[in-house]
Parts: C-alpha cells; structure tokens; sequence
C-alpha cells in the first residue's frame, strides 16, 4: 500500500496537526513502514470472529444520578492560556 | 547495608522502631535524588517542600502510636498521573505548565495511606515509547550504564527504584511500559489485569489497554504497594467491582504442582541469546521448586504487534483530540484563526512519535480504512484472547523472555519506529487479553546488563504472579544486585 504524501497531508488535515511541508515526505516514508507492519492481519483468517472492544466482559454499570463534583472553575480557569471575564480566549470566529 | 536499598518491610520496622524518622529517611532520599538525578534524569518533579510536610504527619500519626502498613514510606509517581496543585505533564510539552486540577485515585489513596510522594516520575511522551526518550524533558539514563536507555514508557519510575532513589514507584503499562522497563532496570513490576487500578485521573493513552501498577525491588513490594493501589472505583466505569484484594496473603504459598507453560513464539528468531539462556535458567529454577513445566502454543502471538499498532493509535487519536490550545494546554502564539490554533498548538504541543501516533489512529479510523484496519485489529485481537484462554486451562502460569534484547543504547533505535516498537515483542499480546503480567530479575549479560523474565496469569491471577515471583526470589538473589552508581554515597 502506498502511504504516500497527499494521504500524510489529508490524514494530518483530519488530526488538526499543522504539518509542514518539509516534514512531508520523512513521515511518509516513517508511515509507510508502520502501514506495513500491520498489512499482514490482512492475511489472517478472521470470518465470523467476534470484534473484541474491551477485556471485560463487564455491563456498563450504572451509579446514582447525584452531583459528586465541586466546584473547581478558578483551578480549571488557571490553567487557560488566555482568558478573561471567566472566559477561554480564542480568536475571533465571527467577523 | 544503607537506608536507600531497605524493602519497604525493613523502612517500616525502623520506622516503628524508631531507629529512624520519616522525616529522616525523606531527608536522605532527597539528597540521594538531588545527587543523581542530575544525570539519570528520572525524576521531572521533586516536590521537597510537600514530601518534607507529608513526612511529619507521617511522624506525627507514628507517634500516637498508628501503624499502616505503608505508613510514612517515600514512593514517587509516573507524571502521568494527576496531583492535585502540583505539575502534571505526562512528558510533553502540550502539558509543561498544566496544574492538575484534582488528583487522580491511585494518588489519593497513596496518600491516605500516608505514603510520602518525593516527586514526578519522567516517561515517553503520553507512555508512547519503548526507551524514554521521546520526553519532552530529556531522556532518562539506565542506572546499570548510563549510555543505555531505561526502557519505557516507564523510564523514570524503573529508573528511580533501581538506583534507590525511592523503594517504590507507580507506573502503566498500555503495551509493556511497566514490565519492560522494569527487566532493562532488574527491578520488579506487574501490570495488573485490566479493571484492577482506577485509571481516573490517570492521562489515558489507549483506554482498553491503559493499566497502572506497581515497580519495586522485590515482589513482595509490589504486592505491598499494589493493596493500596487496587480499589473498585465509581469514578472509573472500567473498574471492576473485584479489584481489591489481599496481595500479601498467598505470598508463601510453596509452588510445587504449579504447572507453567513455555510458549514456543516467545523463543524464536530475534531473540538475544543471552536473553535467553537467563530465562532458560529462570524456568529451571522454578522446576527445582516444584513446578511442573511444558512447552505451550500461542499461535496468534506474532500478530500483537501489528494488531497493536492499530489499536493503540487509534484509542490515541481519539483520547488527544482533547488537546486543542483552548483550555489547559500549550497554546501556539503565531495564529490568526480558530483552526490555525488548533493545528498549530497540537503540532508544536506534541512531539514527533505522538503526532506519528496520532497520525497512524486517524488514518485507521478514517472512512473507508475501518473495516480493513480497525475492524480486522479488533478481531485478531479476539484470536490472541482465544490463545491465552486455551493455554490457561492447561496451565496456571505462562513464563518467557520479557523483552527480546537487554537494554539498548541511547538513540540506537530512533531513526527507524518500528524497530523501537519491537521491543515490545513479549509484552503487548498480555495487554491485548487484559491479563496480568510481571517482570522479575533472572540474570544479567556478560556486559553487565539485568535481564528479565515475565510471567503471564489468567485474569485476576495478579496474586499467583505475585507468590511465584516471590518464591523465586526467596530462593535466587537477582533482585538484591544493585548497580554501581558513582555518586551513590548519599
């Protein structure tokens, strides 16, 4: 399979990565060889295996529907690059 | 013998016998760290002030005459777990000013216990990494030759228990970052079986796969350490309701009629040698006190890798979209819009092996690669389950090499990724079926290097592992070797 640059660019597109060009190409070929490395499940009989998502067994367990949290918005908020008036800063989405 | 190689049963009877403080022993830890960490690098946080004050509560609550087991006893975490107020920052960059918030339920319960935390542990960025070198902080130097690295993820925490930093540390294992770098160090770890430890609080990596444990010297420790650790958790909706349990009780148990497997795929081409005669002699050992041993198949081993490495980047990708410059992490400052601060934080924020990580997840996920990928990973994942499932109703325990190479030199494998992730050959297929695994001492190379034996439990046998480990080590001395570290007057 080819892994090759357009697929890197997409690919780091979908990952929200800003990928420079110039490390293109090296992580094309870095992609390519761990592509490669897991190209052989494909060889490996598997009709009619269940997927395996988890190794437990387990239900999803329910707790009561009570608050356990406190309040921690100025710990949170202090760890915001930027913010104000209580808020998280970004740049301006609407002109 | 000196204070900095005591098992944490010998820190606790000074400690009850008064023959010293836990102000004492933290104070001697401290400048055993503050005298060689400058070169191993093992520790990214030292927290003096707050284990100085957690130390004198401990004195205070050995005055009125308390006695908890783990009482007043130095540990240090893996910084990825979340310490309430202090920095938590798993190795990377994106996290290098982040304040946790709250502290994750393996540290609150460490705590409780009165425990005295010494710091935070350095790691591969996120756990991704066989060696420790992809930290953000520096990589970490392997205490038996500082030109070698420690293993990893869990780089820091082998590295600390080896050269007596701290007795005991916590660290996880997603595909073998606790025992590996425990067998690069000679020390002792277990990655417990999945649902044992809370992962709250703990920076997931790949969530099915994600496990916290204990590294220590000695089994016993481990066992003594991972009572406290192993909790059902509400907070945790993977926690499984039997996770406690007494680690210490069945230590003793003697191991005749065990019956242990050897599995063929854990001894063929790739293997070092040397490695492997060690464990021969692990095996032979074992047989001298009792066990019964036979040669196992485990036919689907050869694919954990590749099913890994689909798996994991895909649980990665998922996990570290969370990581977006908005709210707690690093922030690019060259942006103009919304979309630039996203992608440009998360390029600068994370480093070259988690962005390949998160590269190879999103790809595996995207539309129309899930089926040939992720869906075929899932399945085969079920084929080494099935493996492990037949092999445990012959067999109580499952023994092999832990990694097919000692410790290797710093950088020897950075130019190619997937070399580094074969070294985690033996160690990733445990962490696919959820079982428990530990790594213990059982030789050392011609070179001077600790070499390491794993054995493999079926599900919440973590005690069984734990009691042939330390009938081992009540017979063979591996795990008292210490390495010769020049400054280690302190």
């Amino acid at each position: 399979m080819a892994f090759d640059q357009d697929a890197v660019r997409r690919t780091a597109h979908l990952a929200r990565l800003a990928l420079p060009q110039e490390e293109v190409p090296a992580v094309a070929s870095q992609l390519e060889k761990i592509m490669s490395l897991v190209e052989e499940l494909s060889a490996i009989p598997t009709e009619g295996v269940l997927p395996m998502a988890h190794p437990l067994d387990l239900e999803q367990p329910l707790r009561p529907d009570q608050v356990s949290n406190q309040d921690e918005r100025q710990r949170l908020m202090a760890n915001a690059p930027a913010a104000e008036h209580g808020l998280f800063l970004v740049p301006k989405v609407i002109e | 013998m000196d204070l900095h190689d005591f098992s944490l049963r010998q820190l606790r009877e000074g400690l009850q016998k008064r023959d010293f403080s836990a102000q004492e022993l933290t104070q001697t830890l401290l400048k055993r760290i503050h005298t060689l960490n400058p070169e191993l690098n093992a520790f990214v946080t030292v927290t003096e002030a707050a284990a100085l004050e957690s130390a004198a509560r401990a004195d205070d609550r050995l005055a009125k005459g308390e006695s908890g087991t783990l009482l007043g006893l130095p540990m240090a975490h893996k910084d990825i777990f979340c310490t309430a107020d202090l920095p938590t920052t798993c190795g990377s960059k994106m996290l290098k000013n982040f304040v946790a918030p709250y502290s994750a339920t393996v540290v609150e319960r460490l705590a409780a216990e009165g425990m005295v935390m010494l710091g935070k542990l350095n790691m591969d960025e996120f756990a991704m990494g066989s060696s420790n070198e992809t930290s953000y902080f520096g990589p970490v130097r392997n205490p038996w030759n500082t030109e070698m690295v420690p293993g990893g993820s869990s780089g820091g925490s082998a590295a600390a228990v080896a050269a007596g930093l701290v007795p005991v540390a916590t660290g996880t294992d997603t595909g073998g970052s606790i025992r590996q770098p425990a067998a690069l160090c000679g020390i002792t770890g277990i990655k417990p079986t999945y649902g044992r430890v809370s992962r709250y609080g703990m920076i997931a990596f790949a969530s099915s796969l994600d496990q916290a444990g204990p590294m220590a010297r000695s089994a016993e420790d481990c066992a003594l350490l991972l009572n406290a650790m192993a909790a059902h958790d509400p907070r945790d909706s993977t926690s499984h309701p039997a996770a406690a349990s007494d680690f210490l009780r069945g230590l003793d148990r003697p191991l005749q009629g065990l019956r242990v497997g050897v599995p063929e795929e854990f001894f063929g081409e790739g293997l070092d040698p040397e490695v492997a005669a060690a464990v021969q002699v692990g095996i032979d050992q074992l047989a001298k006190q009792g066990a019964s041993i036979q040669s196992i198949r485990l036919p689907n081993n050869p694919h954990a890798v590749s099913t890994y490495y689909v798996l994991a980047p895909a649980e990665a990708s998922s996990n570290l979209s969370r990581f977006d410059g908005v709210r707690y992490t690093h922030r690019s400052s060259a942006v103009e819009n919304l979309d630039d601060l996203y992608q440009q934080s998360r390029y600068e924020g994370f480093g070259a092996e988690v962005r390949r990580r998160i590269l190879v997840g999103t790809y595996v996920l995207s539309a129309g690669y899930y089926d040939a990928y992720y869906l075929k990973a899932q399945q085969v994942r079920s084929l080494i389950r099935e493996d492990f499932r037949r092999a445990f109703a012959e067999v109580d325990v499952i023994v092999g090499p832990t990694t097919p190479g000692p410790a290797f030199a710093l950088g020897a494998k950075n130019a190619d990724p997937v070399s580094m992730y074969l070294a985690d050959i033996y160690t990733i297929a445990v962490n696919l079926a959820g079982i428990p695994a530990l790594s213990l001492p059982c030789g050392f190379t011609q070179s001077g290097l600790p070499i390491g034996m794993q054995l493999m439990g079926d599900y919440f046998a973590d005690d069984l592992l734990l009691n042939v480990a330390h009938r081992y080590q009540q017979e063979t001395d591996w795990h008292l070797a210490r390495p010769n570290l020049k400054a280690g007057e302190a």
